[in-house]
């Protein structure tokens, strides 16, 4: 639709091409999940983990076990049994979890929302600091500024996360005490509003209990925050080359010739240029945040999905980690796609 | 009537590793609403002295002049709040290729009104109108059409000329126009410098053509200062080029064919070391 508003020299020929597009899109990410399902279901077979031992229990008579094994349908060819999980997965059913006793698809929309809070409020922070920091650095190269955000984005890459996060939780929360301990809210707090969204921050907000939204805030604060500073080491570097490049453009000269403030020149003319590169840059790291924050979620005990996986991995639960795999993919493929639909909406000439 | 431009000694200096670079050593030259030529090969500095007219050397680089002034005005204790009200709204500067001196991801017309709303208090309805005026006068037809498109939908001979409509919208004094025909096909150039000539004509601007193309310089402009390695070399009335005595600029002459008296053989240019070294000539008024 976007390619409509954009061409309006002449819409007719875009608007004819328009479904041929959608249906190239749809066949490409089809046959991209149906390979990730292809490599995770693979991955979960040759698994040195016997699936039937792990719901019957080693006690159990051989007879049983046969059984066993044949209503888990083992005994059919690997491609069948493999359709018939991508017919099941289809359907929103990943299996029962053997650890938790309920079905896949309601725990992971259980956690996933502890998840999504998490690494889009690091996201917030990473862009709403980063961005700037690189524009700031690529405008005053060389400067203290410059070197500030060296220095940052040089520790964010090297740094391990565990370490940040504890010596964070040492300061913050043992010495300073000015935020909260691990997990989601505390004690005193849970349940006290009804769950619509799965997000602590909108839900409270929604019911207007300001209370459970401030304690809710001084937990997830510091999780978030480490989590943004990596993406901010990262956000910032690339926002930074980026500007580096345009700014030494013909065109930012034709800007500084018209008698146009700094400010214009940089934010209007040279950043407009590297907005497009900056939604790759900034999807990646989001999908990064969301599939990569299982140390910040064990450290913080922080029960999302990350957290959901390593322990269900932990435990031989097998569905449970097939299908927390097939949820993290997807939305990895999603967020390529947004970012590629952002990009021709963006981007004139990406037509 | 005063100059609309003087500069004495004008120096521009890059720091490299292996020293100082001088890009521009040392010249002087006025520019009355006259059209100068500036002609020299690649390096020579001729783009350089454009760009420290306007104040557009960016640190490291380093601009020095015993003299620069516009209308009287001293542009060296120039603040720089004051050099941007002067760029674009008393001297603008044309470049040399459209696929890159435009904003790629902005309309064409934002791009013009946006240059005219940097320097007069107008409406965006007003200014819409102006520029669709001024690109009619730089024979852009279906100019509201033209005004919504993106610089990657229009040819090269087009973008210059939207360039030339974007430059001289806020009414400036002085044009500086550094190669504004080189990227262009040889068929659209002329119908180029013809536009641009005729809207300098008529509101009596001071233009500064800088080029290295010394026929279309002669055929273009009143006078032709030859740049060399950072100086001026010669001086001369465009029309009296054939008469110049400096090697260097009967050197560039001698090497380019003639149509009309073919040679064998067009000489090449050798370059004496001596010519680095001479003082430059100056082309003041």
């Amino acid at each position: 639709m976007g390619d409509a508003t954009l061409g309006k020299g002449r819409p007719a020929p875009l608007l004819a091409r328009w479904p041929r597009k959608a249906l190239s899109l749809v066949v490409t990410v089809a046959v991209t999940l149906l390979g990730l399902l292809f490599v995770t279901f693979m991955i979960g077979r040759v698994m040195p983990i016997d699936p039937v031992l792990a719901v019957i229990g080693e006690r159990a008579t051989q007879a049983q076990y046969e059984a066993a094994y044949q209503a888990l349908g083992l005994d059919r060819p690997l491609l069948v049994q493999f359709f018939s999980y991508v017919g099941e997965v289809l359907q929103g059913d990943f299996g029962r979890s053997l650890r938790t006793g309920q079905p896949v698809a309601q725990d992971i929309a259980r956690v996933f929302p502890a998840t999504l809070e998490l690494a889009t409020l690091g996201t917030l922070i990473g862009v709403s600091i980063g961005v700037p920091l690189g524009v700031l650095a690529a405008v005053y190269r060389g400067s203290w500024i410059d070197q500030i955000a060296r220095i940052l984005g040089l520790v964010g890459y090297s740094m391990p996360i565990f370490w940040l996060g504890l010596m964070g939780l040492l300061l913050f929360y043992g010495i300073l005490g000015w935020v909260s301990g691990p997990g989601r809210l505390g004690v005193f707090y849970q349940g006290l509003v009804p769950t619509r969204t799965g997000l602590l921050l909108v839900d409270s907000a929604i019911a207007g209990d300001w209370t459970v939204f401030r304690d809710a805030f001084s937990h997830i604060i510091l999780p978030a925050s480490i989590l943004g500073y990596f993406s901010l080491a990262y956000i910032s570097r690339m926002t930074r080359s980026f500007m580096l490049e345009q700014l030494s453009s013909e065109y930012v000269t034709t800007a500084r010739v018209k008698g146009l403030s700094e400010w214009h020149v940089v934010w209007r003319h040279a950043f407009r240029n590297i907005s497009v590169q900056l939604i790759t840059v900034i999807a990646l790291s989001y999908a990064n945040l969301l599939e990569g924050s299982v140390l910040t979620e064990i450290i913080f005990a922080w029960p999302g999905l990350g957290n959901y996986i390593t322990t269900s991995l932990l435990a031989n639960d097998m569905n449970a980690v097939l299908g927390g795999t097939v949820v993290i993919g997807t939305i990895f493929v999603c967020l390529n796609i947004l970012s590629d639909i952002l990009y021709r909406v963006f981007d004139p000439r990406a037509k | 009537m005063s100059n609309l431009l003087d500069v004495e000694d004008l120096s521009v200096t890059f720091p490299t590793r292996s020293g100082e670079f001088e890009a521009v050593r040392g010249i002087s030259f006025s520019l009355g609403r006259e059209r100068l030529g500036i002609v020299g090969e690649s390096g020579s500095g001729k783009s350089m002295t454009g760009r420290a007219v306007l104040g557009l050397i960016r640190p490291p680089g380093r601009v020095t002049a015993t003299r620069m002034t516009m209308n009287g005005e001293d542009l060296r204790a120039a603040s720089p709040r004051r050099m941007r009200a002067i760029r674009g709204k008393h001297i603008s500067m044309i470049m040399q290729d459209p696929k890159y001196s435009l904003n790629p991801v902005m309309t064409v017309g934002r791009q013009i009104t946006e240059a005219l709303r940097t320097h007069e208090k107008v409406s965006q309805r007003e200014a819409k109108a102006r520029a669709i005026e001024m690109l009619d006068a730089v024979a852009i037809r279906e100019p509201e059409r033209v005004m919504r498109l993106y610089p990657h939908e229009v040819s090269g001979g087009m973008g210059q000329r939207i360039m030339i409509a974007m430059m001289l919208i806020p009414n400036p004094e002085i044009l500086i126009a550094d190669e504004p025909t080189s990227a262009l096909d040889v068929s659209v150039q002329l119908q180029v410098l013809e536009i641009m000539d005729k809207l300098v004509r008529d509101r009596g601007m001071g233009l500064i053509f800088i080029s290295h193309d010394l026929t279309l310089v002669s055929g273009f402009c009143d006078r032709v200062a030859v740049m060399y390695a950072g100086r001026i070399v010669e001086v001369c009335d465009a029309g009296r080029l054939h008469e110049a005595q400096h090697p260097y600029t009967r050197g560039l002459l001698n090497s380019v064919p003639d149509l009309e008296h073919p040679r064998d053989r067009l000489e090449a240019l050798k370059r004496d070391p001596d010519w680095r070294s001479a003082p430059s000539v100056s082309a003041l008024l």
